[in-house]
């Protein structure tokens, strides 16, 4: 089946099986592959990229569902050489080791900060918890988030 | 700038080395992502049959094998079993000295001895047509006796590998344990799990891999998700039957390993075997149910501490029976109470000390090497046998700890069983920590708290630590540091760095001693083709290992550019200064005329630049140690526990890059903790896994964990010029006991003496209930 869907601002029109899930499109038909798979179980959310501007597990989301809609993954993040408050945030509090998870990280980051600009370390915590990391204790991950919302100290 | 003396080799400027540079890695892993192997699109790749394994749902049991009904569908390019491997042996298990008899097949061979082992592996076109196949693979399973219970294991009823004779696959001991306890005034002892948990790197398992080539000159290009690329190449080499030079191992960006991915695993090495046969690419991507099932699980012993001493608060005998569960084919799992018995005794000085240890094979996955790797077991034991040693005598645990700890004048010094620790001030730790912490005004609030009837209990959990890292054995590691013609430098490394750094703390290394900016230093290593040798990144090893081999190379480059800055100049080698300001070399007391590095080294060959290859050898394994505060409220009438808090030393020697080094600390820790409150890996009675996936498993997110207090203290090591020991585990083995032991903590007043991991508000509520009756 075709499937018609903006990614990262550029239109494409996609012939997939029907049971081709989000993820794999980005991936394995666009080349897209800052979008990691974790889990089976939409527990891990490496897969998180923003749909029409809201956060969704992409490995739980069949490309035939999103038909017409709008993606923007890591890839799409950063406007041109410019790059998206959060990224500066991770970056400069060294908000990831591996990697792995930094994308679907980064991108939950940014629906979490859409939502509320102006979040507590609490609620930073809770508004992540759909996604894991392994390798930072979430210390530093906590830190760049509140490093890129509003108001903080250091913009 | 000042002149420099005649014969100094150098001018002075500030060191980068300890200050905060950010990572050179993450721009990359920020924009575009990282490139990890199932991300790879290497033009050698296409084509590639997609490998998909049938796994065993049985724990033990004779197989029998139809793939007919497979191997038919459109799009199969094959579907192999135990048969097809018949003209291979096994491969060599991972470790020297791991029985033959137990060494696991290419695929399960007529008997499968654990759920998930595979027993089948189906090539497909396309990789969701592997799982459609996997489903028409028929497998007859006649079940046989599942052991699961390493105690059941021990006793040799049912053997898992009739031809080794036992379960018991290896077995350490130390010490004796005639009259230990004799003359003590009190002795305690204790069961204790320390259980199985899984280890969970974010990335899962994944291959890729393509023969070019025809012949004896056939070469094979393998990638994998590892952390030991050399390591790697000689294990699928000798499991093919090759010469090392005709295997070809990179690693790419690597999601996380934590021990488990040192090396390469039976479902890696089939492929290699497939691709071969078939003629084509082959690729596998694990999901995360197979991870769960097959990667391998850490930790899992039963313990059995005994501690003796004083009623004023000296230890002086302390034992500890180790069972450890091997699962069901040995791996670094069965070696690990080698390192649990040699930190057996911690920072104490005991008198006498006795361990017995013993690896049994069961039908569960196989144990492998986790961060800490038994040395998390050794510290879990003795921390909490010293805090019901504490509870016994009725003195504060931070206070007992104080009186047996080694003193700091003692180093370097032999352990009674036989570890001989470089350096250290555990006194100073545990000071630092309990300071940093309001250790008292900690003891004061939970009085406050017990005393006002107040449900939420406040627990304080206190453990000083050493482990051992680039260990057991002196350890070596290669570097080769290579000054371009245009005065750029390339630093290979024999480490494989995955998460940890390396890309900036060696150019740091690097550019200290060369006085070549950050900017103009790529560090690389994975690559088997490109680096030499190495001993990969596992055990802690990289820094006063690698770190210690690029630091020495770029001091001999430097030494090898004097002589030729000495030739372009007509003057003695002895006479040049480096001046690392300005990125190159002069005559002493002729600072303005200078040869820039870019010069210097296209002297030495015009295409080629400068290249020193060198290899450190340590002397001997470093001991970082440390001591850790935890604190947290239990719910005396539901046993839900809440982390407040985790203050730690973590001294691991002098800090090339704080930003690295804190990161370290900080997510081992974080595994430190959740092996405390939260995972475990079960298994029913039958050997049914219970902990599959990340729903069943309780991998810890950001809402069940607080910030952590870092407090830094840095005590060096004699072993190395930098000083360095290893940061990877510390926190992972401090943390673990310290929240342990916060939770009984809590409820001791209520009579509870201890608590099994993961202290789940069940088995607090439960201890609970047992003691008030």
């Amino acid at each position: 089946m075709n499937v018609t869907l903006t990614v990262n601002g550029v239109s494409h029109t996609v012939d997939v099986e029907d049971r081709t899930l989000l993820v794999h499109l980005l991936r394995d038909h666009l080349g897209l592959t800052a979008t990691n798979i974790g889990c089976d179980t939409t527990s891990c959310g490496a897969c998180t990229v923003l749909l029409d501007g809201e956060s969704v597990k992409s490995c739980t989301v069949l490309a035939a569902s999103v038909d017409g809609q709008s993606v923007t993954t890591l890839e799409g993040l950063a406007d041109g050489e410019r790059w998206h408050r959060v990224q500066e945030g991770f970056r400069a509090k060294h908000g990831l080791q591996c990697g792995f998870c930094t994308p679907g990280m980064v991108m939950a980051a940014v629906s979490l900060l859409a939502e509320n600009p102006s979040p507590t370390a609490a609620q930073v915590r809770e508004g992540l918890e759909g996604n894991l990391c392994r390798c930072t204790g979430y210390h530093n991950i906590v830190a760049a988030v509140l490093e890129a919302a509003e108001g903080s100290v250091a913009r | 700038m000042a002149e420099s003396a005649g014969h100094a080799t150098c001018s002075r400027t500030v060191s980068i080395l300890g200050t905060r540079v950010m990572r050179v890695e993450d721009p990359k892993f920020l924009t575009t992502g990282g490139v990890y192997v199932d991300d790879l699109r290497d033009p050698r790749l296409d084509g590639a049959g997609h490998v998909t394994y049938v796994r065993s749902v049985m724990a033990h049991a004779r197989v029998t094998v139809d793939v007919a009904a497979a191997s038919g569908v459109p799009g199969v390019l094959a579907v192999v079993t135990a048969a097809d491997f018949a003209d291979l042996p096994p491969p060599p298990p991972p470790l020297g000295f791991i029985p033959p008899a137990l060494a696991r097949p290419w695929l399960a061979n007529g008997v499968v001895r654990y759920v998930g082992e595979p027993i089948a592996a189906i090539v497909t076109e396309s990789r969701y047509a592997g799982e459609d196949v996997a489903e028409l693979v028929s497998v007859d399973y006649e079940p046989l006796t599942a052991v699961v219970d390493p105690r059941d294991a021990a006793g040799d009823a049912t053997l898992l590998f009739a031809d080794h004779g036992s379960n018991t696959a290896l077995a350490f001991e130390a010490g004796s344990l005639d009259g230990l306890f004799d003359d003590c005034e009190v002795v305690v002892t204790q069961q204790i799990t320390n259980q199985r948990v899984a280890p969970v790197p974010l990335e899962v398992r994944g291959t890729a891999c393509v023969w070019e080539g025809s012949g004896d000159d056939a070469r094979l290009t393998f990638w994998a998700s590892t952390q030991s690329p050399h390591g790697a190449r000689d294990q699928i080499a000798a499991a093919l039957e090759l010469p090392p030079e005709r295997v070809h191992f990179i690693a790419p960006d690597v999601g996380g390993g934590f021990g488990a991915k040192f090396g390469v695993s039976i479902e890696d090495l089939v492929l290699a075997v497939l691709s071969r046969r078939l003629g084509r690419p082959m690729r596998w991507t694990e999901t995360r149910t197979e991870n769960m099932l097959g990667m391998g699980h850490g930790r899992a012993q039963l313990q059995t501490v005994t501690i003796g001493g004083t009623r004023d608060g000296r230890i002086t005998a302390y034992s500890l029976d180790v069972l450890q569960d091997s699962g069901a084919y040995p791996h670094f799992g069965a070696v690990l109470p080698f390192m649990t018995q040699l930190m057996a005794t911690g920072t104490y000085d005991i008198a006498r000390v006795a361990v017995r240890t013993k690896s049994v094979v069961t039908n569960t996955a196989p144990v492998v090497a986790y961060r800490g790797a038994g040395r998390p077991e050794a510290t879990a034991a003795i921390e909490r046998a010293v805090d019901l040693f504490a509870a016994e005598i009725g003195l504060d645990p931070a206070e007992v700890r104080r009186r047996n700890l080694f003193a700091k004048d003692a180093f370097r010094l032999t352990t009674q069983v036989g570890a001989a620790y470089d350096s250290g001030d555990y006194a100073g730790a545990l000071d630092a920590v309990l300071a940093a912490a309001k250790y008292d005004e900690l003891r004061a609030e939970q009085r406050r708290r017990r005393d006002s009837g107040d449900p939420m209990l406040l627990g304080i959990g206190v453990s000083n630590y050493v482990e051992i890292t680039a260990g057991p054995e002196a350890g070596t590691e290669f570097a080769r540091i290579n000054v371009k013609p245009d005065g750029s430098v390339i630093v290979y490394t024999g480490t494989s760095p995955h998460g940890q750094g390396h890309a900036t703390s060696f150019a740091m290394l690097a550019a200290d001693e060369l006085g070549v900016p950050l900017d103009r230093i790529t560090v690389l290593h994975g690559d088997t083709d490109l680096v030499a040798r190495g001993g990969g990144t596992g055990g802690s090893r990289s820094l006063q290992l690698g770190g210690a081999a690029v630091h020495q190379g770029a001091l001999e480059t430097v030494d090898r550019a004097r002589e030729l800055a000495g030739d372009l100049f007509e003057a003695a080698a002895g006479d040049i200064v480096l001046d690392k300001a300005r990125g190159g070399f002069h005559v002493a007391g002729s600072p303005d005329d200078v040869r820039g590095w870019a010069e210097v080294a296209t002297s030495a060959d015009a295409d080629a630049g400068l290249i020193v290859d060198t290899d450190f050898s340590a002397t001997g394994a470093t001991f970082p140690f440390g001591a850790h505060v935890a604190v947290v409220e239990v719910d005396a009438e539901t046993g839900y526990v809440r982390l407040v808090s985790m203050t730690t030393v973590d001294d691991a020697g002098p800090v090339i890059n704080p930003v690295v080094v804190e990161g370290q600390r900080h997510g081992g820790i974080a595994q430190g903790v959740a092996q405390a409150l939260f995972e475990e890996v079960r298994y029913d009675e039958d050997g049914n896994p219970q902990s599959t996936n990340l729903t069943d498993y309780a991998f810890p997110s950001a809402a069940e964990l607080p910030d952590f207090t870092l407090v830094d203290m840095a005590t060096p090591s004699p072993l190395n010029p930098l000083g360095v020991k290893g940061i990877g585990e510390a926190g992972t083995i401090g943390a673990t006991p310290a929240v342990q032991n916060a939770v009984v903590d809590a409820v001791a007043h209520l009579g509870v003496r201890h608590i099994e991991m993961p202290t789940t508000p069940e088995r607090v509520w439960r201890a609970i209930q047992e003691a008030s009756k």
